[in-house]
């Protein structure tokens, strides 16, 4: 399915997961967006936030899937305000999102995980793969990089790991991909998600671990300053 | 009532000097002088009964439906006009599947009936149209527990714990006032409702009627059914027979 203008068009091979814990989830993803063999954006975030407590980690086309994440935030801003609650539930932004794509299914490129945390059912994981399918299940991968890590997570997911235990989890697997996949890399960031709160982090480039003797980075992301416009 | 409305009760789209709408107030005569319709929230669940006369000897009995299924977990009781409240049956259909297909989960009870209100409502906003002469008088058991909502051709809708509409709501309403639905389970509350009915029947009418019963609770596993045939039956005998009893009663200490 991949012609010439699909070359030219921004992708995000990518690495995306989100797995569940005793108590929330854990969704990771790498940084990277090529456009072919240009790096676009090293530092780009693929974990959006869809509604309170729900994000959606994205791969495939990089402008179909922010299409999705704006419908799916607006969508689920109107139904929280029918509901008269702040956050809608994890598999209600998951059918919203599962509807877009399978509808639109000739003419997308978007592999996406939707998770979060709520009331009724606490952390829940949902993938919805190219093409339209939903499933619910405990942790998932997706993108590029995934296919060299199914292996590892199937090995090492546990249910009911500690908070820390499965970011340390998450962060190794995606750090892992980042070593095989050429699509894959910049830096590690991950959003954590349960009844209290939800917080973002990333691993700095030069901190992300290495697997085969690659030479470390030095400079790991630059700071930026905030100039603001006079 | 006739005669107040002089001029200003022509058509739905034109206010009185005070304010009213009198078309949308004589739609709901439709329902105030209907059929009377209960509903009521006990402990575990919720429960509709409809008393309707018989229209004629040579139609089957149960055939003139007044209580419909809406959804797995909800149900509706129609007064008034019955085609008019079979458009609302209709409406609540398509509103809860559509919602299930888009959303992923059941309809929440609030966001059904909220939504049938203003479909009601829309009826007193165009010329070209007349107001439904009827009302959505609903049952159902959500993740909120059970709940009983009216929704009004006037477009409101509000939850009870307990409401009458049709001849006689008054009476009824009081008596149920009285009560503790709230302490009550759907079984024992059925026969208790029942009374509430039949007790605003005209004594010396001689016409026959027949009750149509719903319910939805735990016992039913959260579906909205029609009370199994035989307990209906039995439920409105005891609650003759204990009317009468009662009525008895009062004449001796009379």
């Amino acid at each position: 399915m991949m012609n010439k203008k699909s070359q030219e068009e921004v992708l995000t091979g990518t690495t995306i997961m989100a797995c569940t814990y005793e108590g929330g989830v854990v969704l990771g993803a790498d940084s990277r967006t090529s456009s072919g063999s240009y790096v676009a954006n090293r530092a780009a975030d693929k974990i959006t936030k869809c509604c309170d407590r729900v994000y959606l980690c994205r791969s495939g086309s990089a402008a179909h899937t922010q299409a999705v994440a704006g419908y799916a935030n607006l969508y689920l801003n109107q139904h929280a305000v029918e509901l008269g609650q702040k956050g809608c539930s994890v598999k209600t932004a998951a059918n919203i999102v599962k509807e877009i794509a399978y509808t639109n299914k000739q003419w997308m490129n978007a592999g996406m995980i939707v998770a979060g945390w709520d009331a009724k059912n606490k952390g829940k994981v949902f993938v919805i793969p190219m093409g339209g399918t939903l499933m619910d299940v405990p942790f998932a991968v997706g993108g590029s990089g995934s296919i060299y890590i199914n292996a590892f997570v199937d090995r090492n997911w546990k249910p009911e790991m500690t908070k820390d235990e499965c970011k340390a989890f998450v962060r190794k697997a995606v750090s892992l991909a980042i070593s095989r996949d050429g699509s894959s890399g910049g830096v590690v960031r991950t959003v954590t998600v349960d009844e209290h709160e939800e917080v973002k982090e990333f691993v700095p480039g030069n901190e992300v671990p290495v697997y085969q003797d690659e030479i470390r980075s030095t400079g790991g992301v630059p700071k930026v300053e905030f100039v603001p416009v006079p | 009532m006739s005669g107040v409305g002089s001029g200003y009760d022509l058509s739905v789209t034109t206010f009185s000097p005070e304010g009213r709408v009198f078309q949308v107030e004589y739609a709901g005569k439709a329902t105030d002088n209907g059929v009377p319709c209960v509903g009521v929230c006990c402990k575990d669940g919720a429960i509709l009964a409809v008393e309707k006369p018989e229209e004629t000897k040579m139609m089957l009995p149960q055939s003139n439906r007044r209580i419909f299924t809406v959804s797995r977990h909800c149900g509706m009781a129609v007064p008034g006009k019955l085609p008019d409240g079979r458009q609302i049956v209709s409406r609540a259909h398509q509103e809860a599947e559509q919602y299930k297909r888009f959303y992923g989960e059941t309809i929440p009870t609030k966001v059904l009936c909220d939504r049938l209100a203003n479909f009601c409502h829309v009826f007193s906003l165009y010329w070209s149209l007349r107001p439904l002469g009827s009302a959505a008088l609903t049952a159902s058991f959500d993740d909120q527990g059970p709940h009983i909502y009216l929704s009004e051709t006037n477009g409101v809708s509000y939850r009870y714990y307990g409401i009458a509409v049709g001849k006689g709501r008054q009476g009824i309403k009081t008596e149920l006032e009285r009560l503790k639905l709230g302490e009550m389970t759907t079984r024992e509350a059925l026969k208790v409702v029942c009374k509430c009915l039949m007790r605003q029947r005209d004594e010396s009418s001689n016409k026959k009627y027949e009750i149509e019963l719903a319910w939805i609770s735990e016992e039913t596993g959260r579906e909205f059914q029609r009370v199994p045939e035989d307990l209906a039956k039995q439920t409105v005998e005891d609650a003759k027979k204990e009317i009468e009893q009662e009525d008895s009663d009062s004449d001796m200490e009379a």
